[in-house]
């Protein structure tokens, strides 16, 4: 008769192995963020597309001057800071969720989405600096 | 559907010398099995099988018929063999469906050779050949607390219900848990932590139960990163499931409640 190394014992079938629910909405405002935020995109950036790449002669229009003009209107600037807080935040999420799906090792994770926070940060910063902070006369 | 066999014909000759005679009507398929045994294989490996399959039988005859006659080795589960005590899942030509509920008939190839691929199902450590480690799955199954939680005194007669709050959760108390749709997810292929459809599922059945008490704390569970809003809504698990549950729109209403319900 053979005999086994490991003690014949079976878990407790209750025992709880999952961190206990945290009981915030976090991952559901996120959720319905994305719904939101997408449908307003779409409607911005296809806008934006418009009139950068069609409109009015188009792209090759578009200089430093013409710029300048845009940025000049308080309705272009809250046109583009919008498209911008949405695009990086509504960008950064669906990334943080492919993170979540996808890294192996709690390492891994976090590490990744340090990163991925850092450059939705800088992007969106830099942007929103730059859109209030815009100088036409800049030589 | 390639042409049948006469017990005389010469294909018959490679078959086990006490395998029983070729019914009337059958034709010869290739049956090939991704196997694995832990005790002699690396990794998973293809084998193909040739055997006699008539249109009327199911996928489990031809690996019966591999187990009993070719090669007693072959490890699957199964049990009732008839779709539903939920022991027979595995992917079969690339779907995860019930060995005891496809039809040959409905996998004879329009021209040429048939083959079929049986795979054991995605996305739980693979134990022997099909069959898997389910615990996992079960893992999931009882995080979400699958059973009645009320409070106060014991009703002396039955817990009464109108048809129509029988009628709420229905479609979700036909689940016989064979993980077809969880593992035929795939964000649950990719992160194992993800409660999965068929515990969503389960979760659903109580949750909307009248008679029931812990909806709070299942909605709390299912709200966390793990739950329901992993779901990208690809509608695998709905055409997975052998029991044709509404899976994915199971999901969906349990995504509502955590909505609007609170």
């Amino acid at each position: 008769m053979t005999t086994t190394e490991a003690p014949l014992s079976v878990d407790k079938p209750r025992s709880a192995t999952r961190p206990a629910a945290r009981r915030n909405n976090f991952e559901l405002y996120s959720w319905v963020f994305m719904r939101l935020s997408g449908v307003v995109l779409l409607f911005l950036v296809l806008g934006h597309m418009l009139i950068m790449l069609f409109l009015d002669g188009g792209v090759q229009r578009i200089n430093f001057a013409f710029v300048a003009g845009r940025w000049a209107s308080p309705f272009w600037q809250f046109w583009d800071l919008t498209m911008l807080w949405l695009a990086g935040l509504h960008g950064g999420n669906g990334l943080r969720t492919v993170i979540n799906d996808y890294a192996r090792s709690e390492t891994t994770r976090f590490w990744l989405r340090t990163l991925l926070y850092c450059s939705i940060v800088l992007t969106v910063g830099l942007g929103t600096l730059v859109l209030f902070t815009f100088d036409p006369n800049i030589s | 559907m390639t042409a049948t066999l006469s017990n005389n014909d010469s294909t018959t000759a490679d078959l086990p010398s006490d395998a029983p005679p070729i019914p009337e009507g059958a034709t010869m398929v290739t049956v090939k099995i991704e196997r694995f045994n832990p005790e002699v294989d690396e990794d998973l490996h293809w084998e193909s099988y040739r055997v006699p399959a008539l249109p009327t039988d199911r996928v489990l005859n031809l690996l019966h018929y591999i187990k009993w006659y070719i090669d007693g080795t072959l490890t699957f589960r199964r049990s009732c063999a008839h779709g539903v005590c939920g022991s027979d899942a595995m992917r079969i030509n690339g779907v995860n469906r019930l060995a005891c509920k496809v039809l040959l008939k409905d996998m004879f190839a329009k021209s040429g050779e048939t083959t079929i691929t049986v795979e054991p199902i995605k996305g739980l450590p693979v134990n022997k050949d099909l069959l898997v480690d389910m615990e996992p799955f079960f893992e999931a199954y009882r995080a979400i607390k699958p059973y009645l939680v009320t409070s106060g005194n014991e009703p002396t007669r039955e817990r009464t219900q109108s048809i129509a709050e029988r009628e709420r959760f229905d479609d979700t108390t036909k689940c016989i848990l064979c993980a077809a749709c969880t593992t035929s997810c795939p964000v649950y292929w990719s992160e194992g932590s993800y409660f999965g459809p068929a515990a969503i599922v389960n979760a659903h059945r109580f949750i909307f139960d009248s008679r029931d008490e812990a909806t709070e704390e299942r909605l709390d569970i299912l709200n966390d990163q793990d739950g329901v809003w992993r779901c990208r809504t690809t509608f695998n698990c709905t055409d997975a499931c052998p029991r044709g549950i509404q899976v994915t729109k199971a999901i969906q209403e349990v995504k509502r409640a955590l909505m609007f319900r609170r």
